[in-house]
Protein backbone atom coordinates (compact mmCIF):
# COMPACT_ATOMS: atom_id res chain seq x y z
CA UNK A 1 0.00 0.00 0.00
CA UNK A 2 1.04 3.52 -0.89
CA UNK A 3 1.66 5.43 1.98
CA UNK A 4 2.89 8.77 0.81
CA UNK A 5 -0.25 10.18 -0.35
CA UNK A 6 -1.60 9.89 3.48
CA UNK A 7 0.93 11.39 4.78
CA UNK A 8 0.83 14.46 2.71
CA UNK A 9 -3.07 14.94 2.80
CA UNK A 10 -2.12 14.04 6.80
CA UNK A 11 0.67 16.69 7.47
CA UNK A 12 -1.95 19.04 5.69
CA UNK A 13 -4.59 18.38 8.26
CA UNK A 14 -2.44 18.91 11.14
CA UNK A 15 -1.30 22.11 10.02
CA UNK A 16 -4.60 23.42 9.13
CA UNK A 17 -6.16 22.45 12.79
CA UNK A 18 -3.23 24.09 14.50
CA UNK A 19 -3.47 27.23 12.33
CA UNK A 20 -7.82 27.07 13.12
CA UNK A 21 -7.08 27.09 17.29
CA UNK A 22 -3.52 29.46 17.07
CA UNK A 23 -5.90 32.39 14.65
CA UNK A 24 -8.31 34.44 16.35
CA UNK A 25 -9.22 37.65 17.75
CA UNK A 26 -6.64 36.02 20.58
CA UNK A 27 -3.99 34.36 19.00
CA UNK A 28 -2.94 31.46 20.65
CA UNK A 29 1.02 30.97 19.32
CA UNK A 30 1.73 26.96 18.49
CA UNK A 31 4.54 27.65 22.17
CA UNK A 32 1.46 28.69 24.11
CA UNK A 33 -0.70 25.32 22.50
CA UNK A 34 2.28 23.38 23.73
CA UNK A 35 2.41 24.53 26.96
CA UNK A 36 -1.16 24.19 27.95
CA UNK A 37 -1.46 20.79 26.64
CA UNK A 38 1.11 19.54 28.70
CA UNK A 39 -0.49 21.63 31.44
CA UNK A 40 -3.15 19.77 30.96
CA UNK A 41 -2.02 16.48 30.81
CA UNK A 42 0.34 17.19 33.93
CA UNK A 43 -2.30 18.73 36.07
CA UNK A 44 -0.83 21.81 36.20
CA UNK A 45 -3.42 24.90 37.41
CA UNK A 46 -3.02 27.86 35.24
CA UNK A 47 -2.36 31.43 35.67
CA UNK A 48 -3.12 34.45 33.51
CA UNK A 49 -2.49 34.50 30.50
CA UNK A 50 -2.65 30.84 30.10
CA UNK A 51 -5.71 30.17 32.03
CA UNK A 52 -7.51 32.48 29.52
CA UNK A 53 -6.22 30.94 26.40
CA UNK A 54 -7.08 27.69 28.23
CA UNK A 55 -11.17 28.56 28.52
CA UNK A 56 -10.69 29.95 24.73
CA UNK A 57 -9.45 27.04 23.46
CA UNK A 58 -11.98 24.56 25.48
CA UNK A 59 -14.68 26.64 25.47
CA UNK A 60 -14.36 28.27 21.85
CA UNK A 61 -11.34 27.30 19.34
CA UNK A 62 -11.80 23.15 19.69
CA UNK A 63 -15.32 22.85 19.40
CA UNK A 64 -14.92 24.97 16.67
CA UNK A 65 -12.55 23.36 14.92
CA UNK A 66 -13.82 20.25 15.45
CA UNK A 67 -17.13 20.83 13.74
CA UNK A 68 -15.30 22.32 10.87
CA UNK A 69 -12.99 19.07 10.84
CA UNK A 70 -15.98 17.09 10.44
CA UNK A 71 -17.98 19.08 8.12
CA UNK A 72 -15.37 19.43 5.73
CA UNK A 73 -14.76 15.26 6.44
CA UNK A 74 -18.64 14.88 5.49
CA UNK A 75 -18.69 17.03 2.67
CA UNK A 76 -15.15 15.61 1.01
CA UNK A 77 -15.98 12.08 1.79
CA UNK A 78 -19.85 12.46 0.00
CA UNK A 79 -18.64 14.26 -2.85
CA UNK A 80 -15.94 11.32 -3.74
CA UNK A 81 -19.06 8.93 -3.42
CA UNK A 82 -20.93 10.57 -5.57
CA UNK A 83 -18.78 11.46 -8.47
CA UNK A 84 -18.02 7.70 -8.32
CA UNK A 85 -21.83 6.56 -8.06
CA UNK A 86 -22.68 9.13 -10.94
CA UNK A 87 -19.76 8.43 -12.44
CA UNK A 88 -19.39 12.06 -13.04
CA UNK A 89 -16.38 14.30 -12.18
CA UNK A 90 -18.86 17.40 -11.60
CA UNK A 91 -21.41 15.57 -8.80
CA UNK A 92 -20.85 17.50 -5.63
CA UNK A 93 -23.25 17.59 -2.59
CA UNK A 94 -23.92 21.30 -3.37
CA UNK A 95 -23.99 21.29 -7.15
CA UNK A 96 -26.49 18.29 -7.28
CA UNK A 97 -29.19 19.60 -4.97
CA UNK A 98 -28.70 17.46 -2.28
CA UNK A 99 -27.25 20.13 0.36
CA UNK A 100 -30.29 22.81 -0.32
CA UNK A 101 -32.70 19.31 -0.13
CA UNK A 102 -30.89 18.81 2.98
CA UNK A 103 -31.41 22.58 4.38
CA UNK A 104 -34.85 22.51 3.55
CA UNK A 105 -35.25 19.39 5.60
CA UNK A 106 -33.41 21.22 8.49
CA UNK A 107 -35.27 24.09 8.18
CA UNK A 108 -38.47 22.30 8.48
CA UNK A 109 -37.54 20.46 11.30
CA UNK A 110 -36.04 23.57 13.09
CA UNK A 111 -39.07 25.22 11.85
CA UNK A 112 -41.28 23.47 14.55
CA UNK A 113 -38.43 23.58 17.11
CA UNK A 114 -35.03 25.29 17.03
CA UNK A 115 -32.95 23.21 18.25
CA UNK A 116 -31.97 23.59 21.48
CA UNK A 117 -32.68 20.53 23.58
CA UNK A 118 -30.77 17.85 22.61
CA UNK A 119 -33.54 15.75 20.71
CA UNK A 120 -34.50 18.88 18.91
CA UNK A 121 -30.76 18.33 17.83
CA UNK A 122 -31.24 15.09 16.54
CA UNK A 123 -34.53 15.93 14.66
CA UNK A 124 -33.06 18.39 12.57
CA UNK A 125 -30.11 15.84 10.72
CA UNK A 126 -32.95 13.04 10.68
CA UNK A 127 -35.15 15.56 8.77
CA UNK A 128 -32.04 16.91 6.66
CA UNK A 129 -31.37 13.31 6.25
CA UNK A 130 -34.80 12.93 4.55
CA UNK A 131 -34.18 16.47 2.35
CA UNK A 132 -31.63 14.62 1.05
CA UNK A 133 -32.52 11.60 0.36
CA UNK A 134 -35.45 12.86 -1.31
CA UNK A 135 -33.51 15.35 -3.46
CA UNK A 136 -31.33 12.69 -4.77
CA UNK A 137 -33.47 10.35 -5.98
CA UNK A 138 -35.74 12.94 -7.73
CA UNK A 139 -32.85 14.66 -9.03
CA UNK A 140 -31.48 11.25 -10.59
CA UNK A 141 -34.48 10.68 -11.99
CA UNK A 142 -35.23 13.95 -14.13
CA UNK A 143 -31.31 13.42 -15.65
CA UNK A 144 -31.20 9.91 -15.94
CA UNK A 145 -31.35 9.42 -19.88
CA UNK A 146 -31.58 5.54 -20.07
CA UNK A 147 -28.76 4.25 -18.22
CA UNK A 148 -26.56 7.15 -17.92
CA UNK A 149 -26.45 10.51 -16.48
CA UNK A 150 -24.92 12.82 -18.48
CA UNK A 151 -23.16 16.11 -17.01
CA UNK A 152 -25.20 18.86 -18.15
CA UNK A 153 -28.74 16.99 -16.96
CA UNK A 154 -27.10 16.40 -13.61
CA UNK A 155 -26.13 19.65 -12.72
CA UNK A 156 -29.17 21.97 -14.22
CA UNK A 157 -31.43 19.10 -12.62
CA UNK A 158 -29.05 19.78 -9.17
CA UNK A 159 -29.65 23.18 -9.24
CA UNK A 160 -33.05 23.34 -10.55
CA UNK A 161 -33.77 21.64 -7.42
CA UNK A 162 -31.67 23.21 -5.42
CA UNK A 163 -32.83 26.94 -6.24
CA UNK A 164 -36.35 25.12 -5.52
CA UNK A 165 -35.22 24.01 -2.48
CA UNK A 166 -33.80 27.26 -1.48
CA UNK A 167 -36.29 29.27 -2.32
CA UNK A 168 -38.83 27.37 -0.40
CA UNK A 169 -36.53 27.36 2.81
CA UNK A 170 -36.11 30.93 2.17
CA UNK A 171 -39.66 31.10 2.21
CA UNK A 172 -39.68 29.48 5.48
CA UNK A 173 -37.34 31.28 7.16
CA UNK A 174 -39.17 35.10 6.04
CA UNK A 175 -42.61 33.71 7.32
CA UNK A 176 -41.20 32.93 10.49
CA UNK A 177 -40.44 35.58 13.45
CA UNK A 178 -37.58 35.21 15.91
CA UNK A 179 -35.76 31.54 16.55
CA UNK A 180 -35.78 31.22 12.72
CA UNK A 181 -34.07 34.30 11.62
CA UNK A 182 -30.83 33.08 12.74
CA UNK A 183 -31.01 29.96 10.89
CA UNK A 184 -30.20 32.53 7.80
CA UNK A 185 -26.48 32.93 8.55
CA UNK A 186 -25.80 29.28 9.30
CA UNK A 187 -27.65 28.58 6.16
CA UNK A 188 -24.85 30.69 4.23
CA UNK A 189 -22.05 28.42 5.82
CA UNK A 190 -22.01 30.44 9.41
CA UNK A 191 -20.57 27.98 12.33
CA UNK A 192 -22.99 30.03 14.15
CA UNK A 193 -23.66 27.05 16.37
CA UNK A 194 -21.05 26.90 19.22
CA UNK A 195 -19.93 24.79 21.94
CA UNK A 196 -19.80 20.83 22.08
CA UNK A 197 -23.01 20.04 21.87
CA UNK A 198 -23.28 20.41 17.71
CA UNK A 199 -20.05 18.33 17.32
CA UNK A 200 -20.49 15.76 19.90
CA UNK A 201 -24.66 15.40 18.08
CA UNK A 202 -22.85 15.23 14.47
CA UNK A 203 -20.88 12.45 15.27
CA UNK A 204 -22.94 9.40 15.13
CA UNK A 205 -24.18 10.48 11.75
CA UNK A 206 -20.59 11.15 10.73
CA UNK A 207 -19.07 7.77 11.78
CA UNK A 208 -22.14 5.68 10.07
CA UNK A 209 -21.78 7.56 6.80
CA UNK A 210 -18.73 7.68 6.13
CA UNK A 211 -17.69 4.40 8.05
CA UNK A 212 -19.92 2.74 5.31
CA UNK A 213 -18.10 4.91 2.71
CA UNK A 214 -15.09 3.80 3.64
CA UNK A 215 -15.97 0.56 3.36
CA UNK A 216 -17.37 0.96 -0.49
CA UNK A 217 -13.87 1.80 -1.96
CA UNK A 218 -13.98 -1.49 -4.28
CA UNK A 219 -17.88 -1.05 -5.09
CA UNK A 220 -17.09 2.06 -6.45
CA UNK A 221 -14.01 0.74 -8.48
CA UNK A 222 -16.46 -2.12 -10.27
CA UNK A 223 -19.55 0.58 -10.76
CA UNK A 224 -16.62 3.15 -12.63
CA UNK A 225 -16.89 0.11 -15.49
CA UNK A 226 -21.06 1.07 -15.60
CA UNK A 227 -23.69 -0.93 -14.05
CA UNK A 228 -23.71 -3.75 -16.33
CA UNK A 229 -20.27 -5.14 -15.91
CA UNK A 230 -20.31 -4.28 -12.20
CA UNK A 231 -23.05 -7.02 -11.96
CA UNK A 232 -21.42 -9.70 -13.97
CA UNK A 233 -18.38 -9.11 -12.68
CA UNK A 234 -20.90 -10.12 -9.54
CA UNK A 235 -21.26 -6.77 -7.80
CA UNK A 236 -24.89 -6.66 -6.04
CA UNK A 237 -25.26 -3.54 -7.65
CA UNK A 238 -28.81 -2.02 -6.88
CA UNK A 239 -27.68 -3.02 -3.02
CA UNK A 240 -24.25 -1.91 -3.05
CA UNK A 241 -25.52 1.52 -4.90
CA UNK A 242 -28.27 2.28 -2.57
CA UNK A 243 -26.21 1.40 0.04
CA UNK A 244 -23.47 4.34 -0.76
CA UNK A 245 -26.44 6.68 -1.82
CA UNK A 246 -27.60 6.25 1.66
CA UNK A 247 -24.59 6.54 3.34
CA UNK A 248 -23.23 9.95 1.33
CA UNK A 249 -26.49 11.48 2.00
CA UNK A 250 -26.44 10.73 5.51
CA UNK A 251 -22.83 12.09 5.90
CA UNK A 252 -23.71 15.27 3.46
CA UNK A 253 -27.07 15.72 6.13
CA UNK A 254 -24.88 16.03 9.03
CA UNK A 255 -22.80 18.87 7.59
CA UNK A 256 -25.84 20.33 6.92
CA UNK A 257 -27.52 19.99 10.03
CA UNK A 258 -24.85 21.25 11.64
CA UNK A 259 -22.86 23.65 9.38
CA UNK A 260 -25.43 25.08 6.98
CA UNK A 261 -24.80 24.44 2.83
CA UNK A 262 -21.39 25.21 2.01
CA UNK A 263 -20.95 24.30 -1.63
CA UNK A 264 -17.20 23.08 -3.10
CA UNK A 265 -15.65 21.43 -0.76
CA UNK A 266 -17.10 17.59 -2.27
CA UNK A 267 -16.41 18.66 -5.97
CA UNK A 268 -12.41 20.24 -5.25
CA UNK A 269 -11.26 17.65 -3.04
CA UNK A 270 -11.70 14.64 -4.61
CA UNK A 271 -10.84 16.11 -7.45
CA UNK A 272 -7.57 17.43 -6.49
CA UNK A 273 -6.75 14.29 -4.69
CA UNK A 274 -7.52 12.01 -7.45
CA UNK A 275 -5.71 14.20 -9.99
CA UNK A 276 -2.24 13.90 -7.58
CA UNK A 277 -3.11 10.43 -6.17
CA UNK A 278 -5.24 8.43 -8.82
CA UNK A 279 -8.67 7.26 -8.94
CA UNK A 280 -8.43 4.25 -7.14
CA UNK A 281 -11.49 4.57 -4.72
CA UNK A 282 -9.81 2.54 -1.83
CA UNK A 283 -7.48 5.16 -1.43
CA UNK A 284 -9.88 8.15 -3.00
CA UNK A 285 -12.28 7.60 -0.24
CA UNK A 286 -10.39 8.41 2.63
CA UNK A 287 -7.66 10.78 1.06
CA UNK A 288 -11.01 13.04 0.32
CA UNK A 289 -11.87 13.08 3.72
CA UNK A 290 -8.86 14.18 5.23
CA UNK A 291 -8.26 16.40 2.86
CA UNK A 292 -11.61 17.35 2.66
CA UNK A 293 -11.42 18.21 6.54
CA UNK A 294 -8.12 20.13 5.83
CA UNK A 295 -9.66 21.98 3.15
CA UNK A 296 -13.06 23.33 5.19
CA UNK A 297 -10.46 24.28 7.87
CA UNK A 298 -8.39 26.60 5.89
CA UNK A 299 -11.66 27.55 4.24
CA UNK A 300 -12.92 28.89 7.59
CA UNK A 301 -9.77 30.02 8.61
CA UNK A 302 -9.67 32.75 6.05
CA UNK A 303 -13.29 33.16 6.72
CA UNK A 304 -12.28 34.43 10.14
CA UNK A 305 -9.05 36.78 9.40
CA UNK A 306 -10.23 38.29 6.45
CA UNK A 307 -12.35 41.05 7.60
CA UNK A 308 -11.46 40.15 11.11
CA UNK A 309 -13.31 40.95 13.86
CA UNK A 310 -16.15 40.58 11.42
CA UNK A 311 -16.67 36.92 10.13
CA UNK A 312 -17.81 35.87 6.76
CA UNK A 313 -19.79 32.99 6.29
CA UNK A 314 -17.72 29.86 5.05
CA UNK A 315 -19.91 29.23 2.56
CA UNK A 316 -18.98 32.36 0.71
CA UNK A 317 -15.29 31.59 1.12
CA UNK A 318 -15.45 28.22 -0.53
CA UNK A 319 -17.66 29.01 -3.26
CA UNK A 320 -15.49 32.34 -4.28
CA UNK A 321 -12.37 29.81 -4.40
CA UNK A 322 -14.90 26.77 -5.90
CA UNK A 323 -16.66 28.54 -8.71
CA UNK A 324 -13.80 29.16 -10.94
CA UNK A 325 -12.75 25.83 -10.07
CA UNK A 326 -15.74 24.70 -11.12
CA UNK A 327 -15.55 26.33 -14.53
CA UNK A 328 -12.16 24.83 -15.21
CA UNK A 329 -12.99 21.62 -14.80
CA UNK A 330 -16.20 21.29 -16.58
CA UNK A 331 -13.80 22.69 -19.25
CA UNK A 332 -11.38 20.25 -18.78
CA UNK A 333 -14.44 17.38 -18.93
CA UNK A 334 -15.25 19.06 -22.28
CA UNK A 335 -11.67 18.71 -24.03
CA UNK A 336 -11.17 15.28 -22.51
CA UNK A 337 -14.45 13.42 -21.94
CA UNK A 338 -12.84 13.17 -18.69
CA UNK A 339 -13.01 9.72 -16.38
CA UNK B 1 -21.75 -26.75 -20.08
CA UNK B 2 -24.49 -23.69 -20.51
CA UNK B 3 -27.82 -24.65 -21.15
CA UNK B 4 -30.46 -22.26 -22.22
CA UNK B 5 -34.29 -23.72 -22.18
CA UNK B 6 -37.16 -21.82 -23.97
CA UNK B 7 -36.21 -18.74 -23.09
CA UNK B 8 -38.13 -15.60 -23.12
CA UNK B 9 -37.22 -11.68 -22.87
CA UNK B 10 -39.61 -8.95 -23.35
CA UNK B 11 -39.43 -5.09 -23.43
CA UNK B 12 -42.31 -3.63 -22.48
CA UNK B 13 -45.12 -5.38 -24.96
CA UNK B 14 -42.14 -6.18 -27.34
CA UNK B 15 -41.22 -9.98 -27.50
CA UNK B 16 -37.26 -9.71 -28.10
CA UNK B 17 -36.37 -12.89 -27.61
CA UNK B 18 -39.03 -15.78 -28.22
CA UNK B 19 -38.51 -19.78 -27.35
CA UNK B 20 -34.97 -19.73 -27.61
CA UNK B 21 -33.07 -23.16 -26.66
CA UNK B 22 -29.19 -23.28 -26.45
CA UNK B 23 -26.94 -25.66 -25.25
CA UNK B 24 -23.29 -24.79 -25.12
CA UNK B 25 -20.94 -28.28 -24.51
CA UNK B 26 -17.22 -27.44 -22.81
CA UNK B 27 -15.03 -27.18 -24.90
CA UNK B 28 -16.85 -25.83 -27.88
CA UNK B 29 -17.58 -22.26 -29.52
CA UNK B 30 -21.02 -21.37 -30.30
CA UNK B 31 -20.97 -18.07 -32.37
CA UNK B 32 -24.47 -16.56 -32.08
CA UNK B 33 -25.06 -15.15 -35.84
CA UNK B 34 -28.01 -13.31 -37.05
CA UNK B 35 -29.09 -9.48 -38.43
CA UNK B 36 -29.06 -6.15 -36.37
CA UNK B 37 -31.89 -6.07 -33.73
CA UNK B 38 -32.40 -10.31 -33.88
CA UNK B 39 -31.66 -9.91 -29.92
CA UNK B 40 -28.25 -11.23 -30.06
CA UNK B 41 -27.05 -9.06 -27.43
CA UNK B 42 -30.32 -8.80 -25.50
CA UNK B 43 -29.39 -13.02 -25.36
CA UNK B 44 -26.38 -12.51 -23.95
CA UNK B 45 -27.28 -10.05 -21.38
CA UNK B 46 -30.12 -11.73 -20.34
CA UNK B 47 -28.25 -15.38 -19.77
CA UNK B 48 -25.68 -12.79 -17.45
CA UNK B 49 -28.35 -11.39 -15.32
CA UNK B 50 -27.94 -8.18 -16.34
CA UNK B 51 -31.78 -7.90 -18.82
CA UNK B 52 -34.96 -9.45 -16.55
CA UNK B 53 -36.41 -12.45 -18.11
CA UNK B 54 -39.84 -13.45 -18.65
CA UNK B 55 -39.86 -17.02 -18.63
CA UNK B 56 -37.19 -19.88 -19.26
CA UNK B 57 -34.53 -21.30 -17.48
CA UNK B 58 -30.77 -21.17 -18.16
CA UNK B 59 -28.49 -23.92 -16.37
CA UNK B 60 -25.10 -24.28 -15.52
CA UNK B 61 -24.00 -28.06 -15.85
CA UNK B 62 -21.07 -29.64 -14.10
CA UNK B 63 -20.45 -33.61 -14.13
CA UNK B 64 -22.56 -33.42 -10.77
CA UNK B 65 -24.49 -30.64 -10.64
CA UNK B 66 -26.62 -27.98 -12.53
CA UNK B 67 -26.78 -24.62 -10.93
CA UNK B 68 -30.13 -22.78 -12.09
CA UNK B 69 -28.30 -19.33 -12.91
CA UNK B 70 -31.82 -17.49 -12.87
CA UNK B 71 -32.09 -17.74 -9.11
CA UNK B 72 -28.72 -17.55 -8.17
CA UNK B 73 -27.28 -13.62 -6.28
CA UNK B 74 -24.82 -11.67 -8.75
CA UNK B 75 -21.93 -13.20 -6.80
CA UNK B 76 -22.52 -16.88 -7.45
CA UNK B 77 -23.35 -16.11 -10.93
CA UNK B 78 -20.22 -14.42 -11.43
CA UNK B 79 -18.54 -17.56 -10.61
CA UNK B 80 -20.50 -19.62 -13.22
CA UNK B 81 -20.14 -17.50 -16.33
CA UNK B 82 -17.74 -14.54 -17.48
CA UNK B 83 -18.94 -11.99 -19.81
CA UNK B 84 -16.72 -10.17 -22.30
CA UNK B 85 -18.34 -6.50 -23.10
CA UNK B 86 -18.03 -4.51 -26.08
CA UNK B 87 -15.45 -2.14 -24.82
CA UNK B 88 -17.35 1.28 -25.55
CA UNK B 89 -15.60 3.05 -23.06
CA UNK B 90 -13.76 2.31 -20.62
CA UNK B 91 -12.67 4.43 -17.13
CA UNK B 92 -9.27 5.82 -17.50
CA UNK B 93 -8.52 5.46 -13.93
CA UNK B 94 -7.02 2.04 -13.75
CA UNK B 95 -4.12 -0.07 -14.95
CA UNK B 96 -4.82 -3.29 -17.21
CA UNK B 97 -3.24 -4.86 -14.01
CA UNK B 98 -6.20 -3.95 -11.73
CA UNK B 99 -8.56 -4.44 -14.27
CA UNK B 100 -7.89 -7.75 -14.22
CA UNK B 101 -7.72 -8.35 -10.86
CA UNK B 102 -10.96 -6.64 -10.48
CA UNK B 103 -12.59 -9.92 -12.05
CA UNK B 104 -11.73 -11.75 -8.59
CA UNK B 105 -14.36 -9.64 -7.15
CA UNK B 106 -16.69 -12.93 -7.24
CA UNK B 107 -14.22 -15.04 -4.69
CA UNK B 108 -13.35 -11.23 -2.59
CA UNK B 109 -15.06 -10.07 0.24
CA UNK B 110 -16.79 -6.96 1.34
CA UNK B 111 -13.77 -5.06 1.13
CA UNK B 112 -12.31 -6.70 -2.13
CA UNK B 113 -9.11 -7.68 -0.27
CA UNK B 114 -7.09 -9.83 -3.16
CA UNK B 115 -4.41 -12.51 -2.16
CA UNK B 116 -1.92 -13.94 -3.43
CA UNK B 117 -3.24 -16.39 -4.93
CA UNK B 118 -6.11 -13.71 -6.67
CA UNK B 119 -2.98 -11.82 -7.89
CA UNK B 120 -1.57 -15.28 -9.39
CA UNK B 121 -4.88 -15.95 -11.53
CA UNK B 122 -4.94 -12.51 -12.74
CA UNK B 123 -1.53 -12.46 -14.06
CA UNK B 124 -1.84 -16.11 -15.50
CA UNK B 125 -5.23 -14.82 -17.16
CA UNK B 126 -2.97 -11.76 -18.75
CA UNK B 127 -0.89 -13.97 -20.20
CA UNK B 128 -3.13 -16.28 -21.61
CA UNK B 129 -4.29 -13.62 -23.82
CA UNK B 130 -1.31 -12.44 -24.28
CA UNK B 131 -0.71 -9.08 -22.69
CA UNK B 132 0.71 -9.10 -19.76
CA UNK B 133 3.31 -6.57 -20.93
CA UNK B 134 0.35 -4.21 -20.58
CA UNK B 135 -0.11 -4.92 -16.83
CA UNK B 136 0.63 -1.13 -16.15
CA UNK B 137 -0.70 0.70 -19.00
CA UNK B 138 -4.01 2.96 -18.10
CA UNK B 139 -6.91 0.61 -19.99
CA UNK B 140 -9.05 4.22 -21.27
CA UNK B 141 -5.07 4.72 -22.96
CA UNK B 142 -5.25 1.55 -24.95
CA UNK B 143 -5.81 0.78 -28.33
CA UNK B 144 -9.71 -1.11 -28.94
CA UNK B 145 -7.81 -4.38 -29.83
CA UNK B 146 -5.96 -4.25 -26.60
CA UNK B 147 -8.69 -3.24 -24.55
CA UNK B 148 -10.54 -6.22 -25.77
CA UNK B 149 -7.99 -8.75 -24.65
CA UNK B 150 -7.64 -7.00 -21.17
CA UNK B 151 -11.43 -7.85 -20.79
CA UNK B 152 -11.14 -11.10 -21.73
CA UNK B 153 -8.43 -11.50 -19.50
CA UNK B 154 -10.76 -10.02 -16.73
CA UNK B 155 -13.47 -12.50 -17.72
CA UNK B 156 -10.82 -15.44 -17.39
CA UNK B 157 -9.82 -13.89 -13.88
CA UNK B 158 -13.13 -14.92 -13.07
CA UNK B 159 -12.54 -18.83 -13.05
CA UNK B 160 -15.94 -19.57 -14.59
CA UNK B 161 -16.25 -22.80 -16.88
CA UNK B 162 -19.13 -20.38 -18.94
CA UNK B 163 -17.64 -17.28 -20.88
CA UNK B 164 -20.29 -15.26 -22.97
CA UNK B 165 -18.72 -12.71 -25.71
CA UNK B 166 -20.90 -9.86 -26.44
CA UNK B 167 -19.63 -8.76 -30.57
CA UNK B 168 -15.88 -9.13 -29.13
CA UNK B 169 -14.75 -7.85 -32.42
CA UNK B 170 -16.89 -5.25 -33.85
CA UNK B 171 -14.18 -2.41 -33.11
CA UNK B 172 -11.14 -4.35 -34.34
CA UNK B 173 -8.74 -3.94 -37.35
CA UNK B 174 -9.27 -7.43 -39.36
CA UNK B 175 -5.18 -8.40 -37.45
CA UNK B 176 -7.52 -7.94 -33.97
CA UNK B 177 -10.30 -9.97 -35.06
CA UNK B 178 -8.43 -12.71 -35.88
CA UNK B 179 -5.92 -13.11 -33.43
CA UNK B 180 -8.68 -12.57 -31.11
CA UNK B 181 -10.90 -15.17 -32.08
CA UNK B 182 -7.90 -17.64 -32.38
CA UNK B 183 -7.50 -16.84 -28.83
CA UNK B 184 -11.05 -17.42 -27.72
CA UNK B 185 -10.80 -20.89 -29.52
CA UNK B 186 -7.88 -21.85 -28.22
CA UNK B 187 -9.48 -21.35 -24.75
CA UNK B 188 -12.46 -23.45 -25.34
CA UNK B 189 -10.37 -26.49 -27.27
CA UNK B 190 -8.04 -26.03 -24.41
CA UNK B 191 -9.26 -25.05 -21.37
CA UNK B 192 -11.98 -26.79 -21.88
CA UNK B 193 -14.14 -23.38 -21.43
CA UNK B 194 -17.97 -23.26 -22.93
CA UNK B 195 -18.08 -20.33 -25.13
CA UNK B 196 -21.11 -18.42 -26.49
CA UNK B 197 -20.12 -15.23 -29.00
CA UNK B 198 -22.09 -13.15 -30.63
CA UNK B 199 -20.46 -12.20 -33.97
CA UNK B 200 -21.86 -10.18 -36.83
CA UNK B 201 -18.80 -11.40 -38.92
CA UNK B 202 -20.24 -14.79 -40.43
CA UNK B 203 -17.11 -15.89 -42.11
CA UNK B 204 -15.30 -14.77 -38.25
CA UNK B 205 -18.18 -17.56 -37.22
CA UNK B 206 -17.13 -20.21 -39.94
CA UNK B 207 -13.69 -20.39 -39.27
CA UNK B 208 -13.57 -19.93 -35.46
CA UNK B 209 -16.66 -21.52 -34.30
CA UNK B 210 -17.43 -25.24 -33.56
CA UNK B 211 -21.11 -25.00 -34.06
CA UNK B 212 -23.26 -21.88 -34.99
CA UNK B 213 -26.87 -20.58 -34.19
CA UNK B 214 -28.59 -18.00 -36.38
CA UNK B 215 -30.95 -16.28 -34.42
CA UNK B 216 -33.59 -14.24 -36.50
CA UNK B 217 -36.42 -11.41 -34.40
CA UNK B 218 -35.44 -13.37 -31.27
CA UNK B 219 -36.08 -16.72 -32.62
CA UNK B 220 -33.31 -19.81 -33.56
CA UNK B 221 -33.77 -20.09 -36.63
CA UNK B 222 -31.36 -22.84 -37.20
CA UNK B 223 -28.46 -24.61 -35.68
CA UNK B 224 -25.41 -27.06 -36.13
CA UNK B 225 -21.93 -26.63 -37.81
CA UNK B 226 -21.15 -23.69 -39.99
CA UNK B 227 -21.34 -26.20 -42.99
CA UNK B 228 -25.43 -26.94 -42.23
CA UNK B 229 -25.96 -23.10 -41.31
CA UNK B 230 -23.97 -20.94 -43.88
CA UNK B 231 -26.15 -21.78 -46.58
CA UNK B 232 -27.72 -19.49 -49.34
CA UNK B 233 -31.00 -20.28 -48.52
CA UNK B 234 -31.10 -19.29 -44.68
CA UNK B 235 -28.22 -16.61 -44.67
CA UNK B 236 -30.47 -15.23 -47.51
CA UNK B 237 -33.70 -15.44 -45.64
CA UNK B 238 -32.31 -13.97 -42.78
CA UNK B 239 -30.27 -10.76 -43.87
CA UNK B 240 -33.05 -10.16 -46.64
CA UNK B 241 -30.09 -10.38 -49.00
CA UNK B 242 -28.93 -12.56 -52.01
CA UNK B 243 -25.85 -14.17 -50.97
CA UNK B 244 -23.05 -17.18 -51.96
CA UNK B 245 -21.43 -19.37 -49.69
CA UNK B 246 -18.29 -21.20 -51.50
CA UNK B 247 -15.90 -23.39 -50.10
CA UNK B 248 -12.97 -21.55 -48.35
CA UNK B 249 -9.15 -21.88 -50.36
CA UNK B 250 -7.51 -23.65 -47.76
CA UNK B 251 -9.80 -24.59 -44.58
CA UNK B 252 -12.48 -26.53 -44.48
CA UNK B 253 -15.09 -23.95 -44.19
CA UNK B 254 -17.84 -22.47 -45.60
CA UNK B 255 -17.20 -18.52 -47.09
CA UNK B 256 -19.85 -16.35 -47.35
CA UNK B 257 -20.03 -13.76 -50.29
CA UNK B 258 -22.57 -10.95 -51.26
CA UNK B 259 -24.14 -10.80 -53.99
CA UNK B 260 -25.80 -12.92 -57.17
Amino acid sequence: MKIRPYVYTLLFLCVTVVLSIAIGSVSITPGDLWLILTGWLGGVTFTDPLKTFAIILTDIRLPRTALVLLTGAALGGSGAAYQGLFRNPLADPYLIGVASGAGLGAVLAMSIKWPYSFWGLLAVPVAAFLGALLTVFLVYALARVGKTVPTTNLILAGVAFGSFATALTTYLMLRSTGELHRAIAWLSGGSSQAGWQPVLAMLPFLAVGLGILLLSGHALNLLQFGDEQAQQMGLPVTRRRTLILLAASLATAAAVSFSGIIGFIGLIVPHVMRLWFGADYRRLLLLSIIGGAGALLLADILARSVMAPQELPVGIVTALVGAPFFLWVLRRAKNQGYW
Amino acid sequence: MLRIEKLSVCHGARRVLRDVSLEVHSGEVLALIGPNGAGKSTLVRAVSGVTPVDSGSIYSDDSSHAYDLLSLAPMQRARCLAVVPQAVSMPPAFTAWETVLMGRTPYLNFLGQVSAKDEEIARMALQKVDALELSGRRVGELSGGEQQRVLLARALAQSTPILLLDEPTSNLDLHYQVSFMETVSTLAHQDGLAVLVALHDLNLAARYADRVALLVEGSIQASGTPVQVLTPELISAAYHLEVQVIPHPFADVPLVLPGK
